[in-house]
């Protein structure tokens, strides 16, 4: 008890107190300003044009009223698809891998790599498949983008997908062994549908981390103004099209381009929303 | 039915009654001879030969840190989970050698099954889930096959009666006495022919822990069990026969009521009487 301190020491102590926790309010506000900040100027900019034809129409010519990126908004969800195909089951099965089997010395090595592939600027990626698919197969096409926002992919499920597989308690793999199942049965049917919210959560957050990304794209799936329905040819994607659009000379196309960044944005938004929804759920022994 | 499906059904029936056949006196499930284990460079078990008597309750006391867990998950070979573990010597259950070459592992956990010390129901699964579990991941498909084995093992646990109109909630939701029953049901399931319990009362009330051992009393008419305790009393009061392990050793072995009554062991008698430990 501090009854016998001096006043004077106590105060000073309730100021230091106040001031550490103002400066941490402040550096609260200061995280979540840039956000609000972003979200209200898309929404003053952007607003405005959108509407049905944006979700409908293909791209008008400079100067044509109406015109949309119904054919960029489709090419996203495309590469996505084509992008998990690559990296949802590899960094699945890679995060496993490190939670479950190998050397210590080994895991410590991937985890390492893993890393330095998450630090890797995602233009590097793009430039990587420009190489490895664009010229030997001598054209941009959606799987070319979709190879690289699926590589981006890889290193950021995995990691996530080991980190929740570790969090299962050991009693239950143990619980399943002791039952006569076998080791792969159990790291399935018991050790991953344990931690299968976590999972699903760190693939939509993969997603919705490169379903954001124009660099990777920029040499690969290159863009199209129009539809595309062959996987092999260039298909448009939405950060490309503000990409394009925001750097052209128009007044028109800007706002098209604003429109494409709020939809993009919102979209993102709406992914981790959901991820907070199935994270928060009854009986989540991962989060 | 496809073929492959009724052999699992068949190999689990055919096991199912444990042999009525005379055997010479006392027939063992478990024979054990000069069995060492060694974590790395530790070694925790030094050299332990018994027998185990099937269809009787074999309790294992002594103080932390003296192998009784680790003799019990060398029985069936969960203790190999642990990264650089080693052993020396046999164990054969009914004269069959479970660490021969050949042996899959997984087949003697089926035929050893095993509680553990804190229950661990599987937490995405409901209450009739958790105890199917076992036969479904090692290939039962047939529903009615699954739904009777539910019913009958929920009942040996005596837990049907009180989870009958619940099967579907998750198992978790039980308390925590039931949930440990669950999970001696899960482990029946599978029709083992021994159940190894790892202080499966350790963490339950006294009234929770009645319930156990008038449960395992029950299972030895059809089950060989062993069991791990802390208490001193509880071993007294449901184990037919005692071994006191000592810093890896065991120390003594023999009927419950000459251990407690009369050991030829002073280190025995020291723990017993609570002098150490």
């Amino acid at each position: 008890m501090m009854h016998t301190e001096t006043s004077d020491n106590h105060a000073w102590r309730e100021s230091k107190s106040a001031l550490a926790s103002a400066f941490a309010f402040i550096s609260a506000v200061l995280v979540v300003t840039p956000l609000g900040l972003v979200f209200l100027h898309l929404l003053i900019h952007g607003a405005s044009s959108v509407n049905w034809n944006f979700f409908t129409k293909l791209p008008a010519p400079v100067g044509a009223v109406g015109g949309g990126m119904a054919n960029a908004i489709v090419g996203s969800l495309e590469l996505l698809a084509l992008a998990g195909a690559v990296g949802i089951p590899v960094g699945v099965l890679g995060g496993v891998y490190l939670a479950e089997y190998g050397s210590a010395r080994i895991n410590s090595v991937l985890r390492f790599l893993a890393d330095v592939l998450n630090g890797v600027p995602s233009i590097t990626w793009g430039v990587v498949v420009y190489g490895l698919v664009v010229l030997r197969f001598k054209g941009f096409s959606a799987y070319a983008g979709g190879l690289a926002l699926g590589l981006m992919m890889i290193p950021l499920i995995l990691r996530t997908t080991e980190e929740v597989v570790l969090l299962v308690p050991n009693g239950y793999r143990e619980a399943a062994l002791a039952l006569g199942v076998s080791r792969w049965k159990t790291i399935v049917h018991i050790v991953m549908k344990t931690a299968s919210k976590g999972i699903i959560t760190g693939i939509l957050l993969a997603l919705a981390r490169v379903g954001g990304e124009t660099a990777p794209l920029l040499f690969t799936a290159f863009g199209n103004r129009f539809w595309n329905h062959n996987l092999a040819e260039p298909i448009a994607a939405l950060p490309l099209q503000v990409f394009t659009y925001a750097i052209s000379p128009y007044d028109d196309w800007h706002r098209q381009a604003w429109a494409g960044a709020l939809v993009l944005v919102t979209g993102i938004f709406c992914v981790n929303v959901l991820v907070r929804l199935l994270t928060r759920g009854r009986g989540a022994p991962v989060a | 039915m496809t073929p492959p499906e009724q052999s699992v059904v068949e190999r689990l029936q055919e096991r199912t009654p444990p042999p009525a056949e005379p055997q010479v006196a006392v027939s063992h499930a478990f024979e054990i001879r000069n069995l060492s284990v060694w974590y790395g460079d530790k070694r925790a078990i030094d050299n332990v030969s018994m027998d185990i008597a099937a269809n009787a309750v074999t309790a294992i006391i002594g103080p932390s840190g003296c192998g009784k867990s680790t003799f019990l998950r060398a029985l069936n070979r969960m203790h190999e989970l642990v990264p650089k573990t080693r052993m020396e010597g046999k164990v054969l259950l009914r004269g069959e050698d479970l660490y021969a070459p050949t042996v899959n592992p997984a087949i003697v956990r089926r035929r050893v099954g095993m509680v553990f010390q804190k229950s661990n129901p599987f937490p995405t699964m409901s209450i009739a889930e958790n105890v199917v579990i076992g036969l479904r991941l090692n290939g039962v498909r047939s529903q009615k096959f699954l739904n009777e084995r539910l019913e009958k093992s929920l009942r040996m646990a005596a837990l049907w009666e009180e989870v009958k109109d619940d099967l579907d909630k998750p198992g978790t939701s039980l308390s925590g006495g039931q949930q440990q029953r669950l999970c001696i049901a899960r482990a029946l399931a599978v029709e083992p022919e021994v159940l190894l319990m790892d202080e499966p009362c350790s963490a339950l009330d006294p009234i929770a822990t009645a319930r156990i051992e008038e449960l395992i009393h029950e299972l030895k008419s059809r089950y060989t069990i062993v069991t791990v305790t802390h208490n001193m009393q509880q071993a007294g009061r449901i184990s037919d026969y005692t071994a006191f392990f000592y810093m890896g050793r065991l120390i003594e072995f023999g009927p419950t009521t000459k251990i407690f009554s009369n050991p030829s062991e002073p280190q025995t008698e020291d723990y017993i009487t609570g002098r150490f430990g």
